[in-house]
């Protein structure tokens, strides 16, 4: 899991891929036709596709002479790996600020202000 | 639907703080820890702010003024176990329907009296996933999930 939604968010991490995973979520497209909806070559978009593909968020299929792309329903699992760094990230923040002195009660007898 | 995305997402960690502190700096304290990424405003993030009763809301306040809801304290028990519903929709917007949201629950035990565990449990994915489902019937579909993981990727690397 962790390393599939490592390779999902990476995956994501570059603006065109979130185009054509936003196009994808209206149903299944040609490489031609993704093409046309975005500032970018056809071999730009399918090199996209392929990183896409590779990060189990799309996948394909031939439908008579076209190839068609969709969104990879299993990918519904990467939002839940989303959440697991979402929260892996917070409860580190959340453990610098428990420890540190700025959340120590005022009773504390350790607490240097201006440190 | 795979069985991955009906499993919680749990994570536990240990902190160096008594428990009634932890419980403290995790709900009142919240702005003080809070990723200033983690946001739904379409401006930059002021505050982060959970109300302490059963029954509050937990929401950001923007630099614009405005406040984005991201749910409500289902559970209060302070200073042992609070439940939030994470009412963030697939469209990266504040869902109103507790049913079409996951929900949060962060469980504090004392290990001793200045070492506190918290164990925190994310579920519902699979009330996220119907969307998804629904999408691969039709052609036109809401987006489902895919809209939700723009919206991760965007918050999670900023």
């Amino acid at each position: 899991m962790a390393t599939y939604g490592g390779e999902a968010l990476a995956a994501l991490g570059d603006p065109t891929r979130q185009a054509i995973v936003e196009l994808l979520a209206d149903g299944p497209r040609a490489v031609g036709d993704i093409a046309a909806h975005l500032p970018v070559s056809r071999p730009a978009v399918s090199q996209h596709l392929r990183v896409l593909k590779e990060a189990g968020l799309v996948t394909d299929r031939q439908d008579g002479t076209r190839r068609l792309y969709q969104l990879d329903p299993g990918g519904a699992d990467a939002v839940r790996a989303f959440v697991d760094r979402f929260w892996s990230r917070a409860l580190t923040a959340f453990k610098s600020a428990v420890e540190s002195d700025e959340n120590d009660p005022e009773e504390s007898e350790t607490h240097e202000p201006g440190d | 639907m795979s069985q991955a995305t009906e499993t919680p997402v749990r994570q536990s960690i240990t902190v160096e703080a008594p428990i009634e502190r932890a419980f403290t700096v995790f709900t009142e304290k919240i702005d003080s820890w809070w990723p200033r990424d983690y946001k739904i405003g379409a401006t930059d993030m002021k505050a982060a702010v959970l109300e302490t009763r059963q029954g509050g809301r937990w929401y950001e306040q923007d630099e614009d003024g405005s406040e984005c809801t991201w749910g409500q304290v289902l559970a209060w028990e302070p200073p042992t176990r609070v439940v939030l519903s994470w009412q963030i929709s697939v469209q990266w917007q504040y869902e109103p329907e507790l049913a079409k949201s996951t929900e949060v629950e962060i469980r504090f035990t004392a290990e001793s009296d200045t070492r506190t565990r918290v164990d925190l449990e994310h579920r519902g994915f699979d009330r996220l996933g119907a969307g998804a489902e629904e999408m691969y019937g039709a052609v036109s579909g809401e987006g489902g999930w895919s809209r939700m993981l723009v919206g991760f990727a965007a918050a999670v690397t900023g």
